[in-house]
């Protein structure tokens, strides 16, 4: 960490704040097609920098087969639009590209790159290794709503990133199954605590569980702590300013352990995709995950089965306020050797047009758009457009929000460490608080 | 190992010439000569410099840093503040020194002494020895990444093979997690480690029995000694040249650990190693290299306090001879 990184924490909190006020009238609401249709000519027409031509070079991260091919789908519809740039495309490994990221930025990045929203996509835009955009949001900007405008914002209020979709964190179930034991989705924590008591004694796992990646813990963690503290809160403890230490932290584990006894045992080694796979074969009541677990659901009867509800409320006072939903999209490299045709291509990605693209092939996810015709979404489109619609706050994923290091080197142990011994949380998170200070101090 | 031998037959070489031309050699070389030998140690020496002894020294400047790896200028000195948190307030530290000893102490105690039993064996020429000996030593020829996942298959707790077979995958009943439970998962993946160690011991030791006179055996047969008395007395002391280096590669191979324990669950909640933890520190996003270097010199100061005993031995022995 360099000395002057503190700085780089006290950025956007107050602006999320006010976060999602545009969203609630336009994400839910479905289908304006002569909105959708205004937003798409505006991102092409009048930013018009002279004749953009050429390749642009692209690092992506979208090594999976389907998104892989969505992905393709875009850039050949940006093509299609713009005879004179050909995007050229270096695909890597999902995980390498992650892992690499810090001496590729550095190196020869390609022009444009595959990212995420957050702080760490702040970050590399505080050390310089990515390139302001604000002509690209000149252009783009009425696309979207205020809060994805906050989203796209480095710490210094110039915009870094294009935002292509987003997906929310939910409590997944089978309605089949809730229908054939009568259970009714729980709002409130004690109803949710006690669905979770009826599931067990019905022989079901009332929460599938799965912590082998070390990452699924976290999006539990935001959730408990969000609830149970606050949007707020839980960003300033992302952000290094609160500390682990605090009662509140305390108060969101306590809640954990409380439910710790109906997840599904074995947790610890167990991938997601075995979790999931325990929900789809009816073993298992609910599982907490992200909307990609209807991945796992290839039988089209199954998927038409799975439906989600909002991580029940803790406290009445934050009830269900805020919504996990990581954002996922593009930034400009440091130095890119075809600015013009990279800047014509991020413009297109952040139309109706080129989201959609995207969607046409790969519906795992929602669109970001104002506006966008949501007649093409799927049962869980439309669900998770409600759901983010409804939320005032959201939030990015704990290792989105927060320093990575602190995340990969302190917060997935010690969460482990938790999972196998909720009993030692006080010694945890005196561990975490120190750990946590040497990181963001450093 | 390849220490010992690149030495082992450059003092032999020097001895054997030192008899017929010893003084003055230097100067009767010619100009020809002297370009070759300035290019034959030249190289190696630049290339070893340049890649072992650069980035060793670099790592242990760096340890007294703190350093994002975000351009030059953000490098910060922080003297011993680095050591001061890994060994105060780093919980998976003292657990990886730990794991890394007891992975010292397994694979000496158990797949060695299997590796020199399977040798012993194999040396016999017994039926099929050739069949056996390719596949004992299948393991290590294949990359111990792909062993970690094949193990991974055999160990997963809701579907793996072992829990398959045993029934123990009943989450609400009998339920082993080989991967996540502290107590089960770094014997699993010694077990693992232990298989591939075996096959290597035992081609050490073939290569080290190949070499014990057999004719030690049969006056050993003659003199009245039974099976387990020629071995013990006479054809183990005669394979002390192997043991210093099975010796050595199998404290090398406890301290680099790293490629099983990694694919078979990332290294943590019971399986941390030093190794990973430096991995961990200093790939990907986290990039803390200064926090990861300390780590690094660490293991860098366990290996030499090894290693250099076994050099100054291994020399000694050479002088002496």
């Amino acid at each position: 960490m360099s000395p002057e990184s503190p700085r780089v924490y006290q950025g956007p909190t107050v602006d999320r704040r006010m976060m999602l006020k545009g969203l609630l009238g336009a994400a839910g609401v479905a289908a304006l097609p002569a909105l959708a249709a205004c937003s798409s000519s505006s991102s092409s027409s009048p930013s018009s920098t002279g004749a953009a031509s050429g390749t642009v070079s692209l690092g992506s991260n979208a090594s999976d087969a389907v998104p892989k091919k969505a992905f393709q789908a875009v850039y050949d519809a940006f093509q299609a639009k713009n005879a004179g740039i050909k995007v050229q495309v270096n695909t890597k490994d999902h995980d390498t590209f992650q892992e690499q990221i810090n001496s590729y930025l550095q190196a020869t990045p390609d022009d444009v790159f595959t990212w995420f929203a957050g702080y760490r996509m702040q970050y590399f835009a505080a050390k310089g290794l990515s390139n302001k955009i604000n002509d690209v949001w000149d252009a783009i900007g009425n696309n979207f709503p205020q809060s994805v405008h906050d989203l796209s914002k480095g710490q210094d209020g110039n915009y870094y990133f294009v935002p292509i979709y987003y997906y929310p964190w939910a409590v997944f179930y089978r309605k089949s199954v809730f229908q054939a034991h009568n259970y009714t989705v729980p709002t409130d924590w004690n109803s949710f605590i006690s669905l979770c008591q009826k599931m067990k004694s019905d022989g079901l796992i009332p929460i599938a569980f799965g912590d082998s990646d070390k990452w699924p813990a976290m999006g539990t963690f935001d959730y408990l702590n969000m609830r149970t503290n606050g949007y707020q809160f839980h960003m300033d403890l992302m952000h290094g300013k609160a500390a682990w230490t605090d009662a509140k932290v305390k108060a969101a584990f306590a809640h954990w352990t409380e439910i710790l006894p109906y997840h599904q045992e074995g947790y610890i080694g167990r991938k997601w995709e075995d979790a999931a796979q325990s929900l789809l074969a009816k073993k298992a009541g609910m599982y907490l995950l992200g909307t990609f677990v209807a991945q796992q659901f290839t039988n089209p009867d199954d998927l038409a089965d799975l439906d989600f509800f909002a991580f029940p409320a803790i406290d009445p006072q934050w009830a269900q306020d805020s919504v996990e939903a990581p954002v996922d999209g593009f930034m400009l490299s440091k130095s890119p050797k075809n600015r013009a045709a990279a800047v014509k291509l991020l413009e297109f990605i952040g139309s109706a047009d080129g989201e959609g693209a995207y969607l046409k092939v790969d519906n795992s996810y929602d669109a970001l758009v104002n506006g966008y015709d949501t007649s093409g979404y799927n049962a869980i489109q439309k669900a998770s457009a409600t759901l983010f619609g409804a939320a005032q706050h959201v939030s990015q994923f704990m290792d989105r929000d927060a320093n990575p290091a602190f995340t990969s080197t302190v917060m997935q142990p010690q969460l482990q460490a938790y999972l196998q011994n909720p009993g030692s949380i006080d010694s945890i998170l005196n561990q975490i608080e120190q750990q946590k200070q040497a990181i963001y101090n450093s | 190992m390849t220490v010992g031998t690149s030495a082992d037959a450059v003092e032999s070489g020097r001895a054997a010439d030192r008899p017929r031309r010893a003084p003055g050699r230097l100067r009767r070389l010619t100009r020809r000569d002297k370009t070759v030998l300035t290019l034959m140690t030249g190289i190696p020496t630049s290339l070893m410099v340049v890649f072992v002894w650069v980035p060793a020294l670099a790592s242990i400047l760096l340890s007294f840093t703190s350093w994002d790896g975000i351009g030059l200028d953000s490098i910060k000195w922080i003297g011993l503040r680095n050591y001061r948190q890994i060994f105060t307030i780093y919980p998976q530290f003292w657990p990886a020194v730990e794991h890394n000893v007891i992975w010292l102490v397994a694979l000496a105690a158990i797949p060695t002494p299997f590796g020199l039993f399977l040798a012993y064996q194999l040396d016999k020429r017994i039926r099929f020895s050739r069949f056996y000996q390719g596949a004992f030593f299948l393991p290590v020829v294949v990359s111990s990444a792909v062993i970690g996942f094949v193990w991974e298959l055999i160990y997963n707790p809701d579907h793996g093979l072992i829990n398959s077979l045993f029934h123990t995958n009943n989450p609400n009943g009998s339920y082993l997690d080989w991967v996540g439970n502290p107590k089960l998962n770094l014997w699993a993946v010694l077990v693992a480690a232990s298989w591939r160690h075996a096959g290597y011991m035992m081609i050490l030791y073939l290569a080290g029995l190949k070499s014990v006179d057999p004719t030690l055996k049969d006056a050993a047969a003659v003199d009245g000694a039974n099976e387990w008395q020629a071995f013990r007395h006479v054809v183990f002391p005669a394979l002390r040249p192997i043991n210093v280096v099975v010796a050595v590669v199998t404290v090398i191979e406890s301290l680099r650990a790293f490629d099983i324990v990694y694919v078979f669950n990332k290294g943590e909640h019971g399986t941390e190693l030093l190794s990973i933890l430096i991995t961990n520190n200093i790939i990907g996003e986290a990039s803390r290299i200064g926090y990861g270097s300390a780590l690094a010199v660490i293991l860098l100061v366990v290996s030499l306090a090894v290693i250099i005993p076994y050099l100054i031995v291994t020399f000694r022995k050479e002088r002496r001879a």
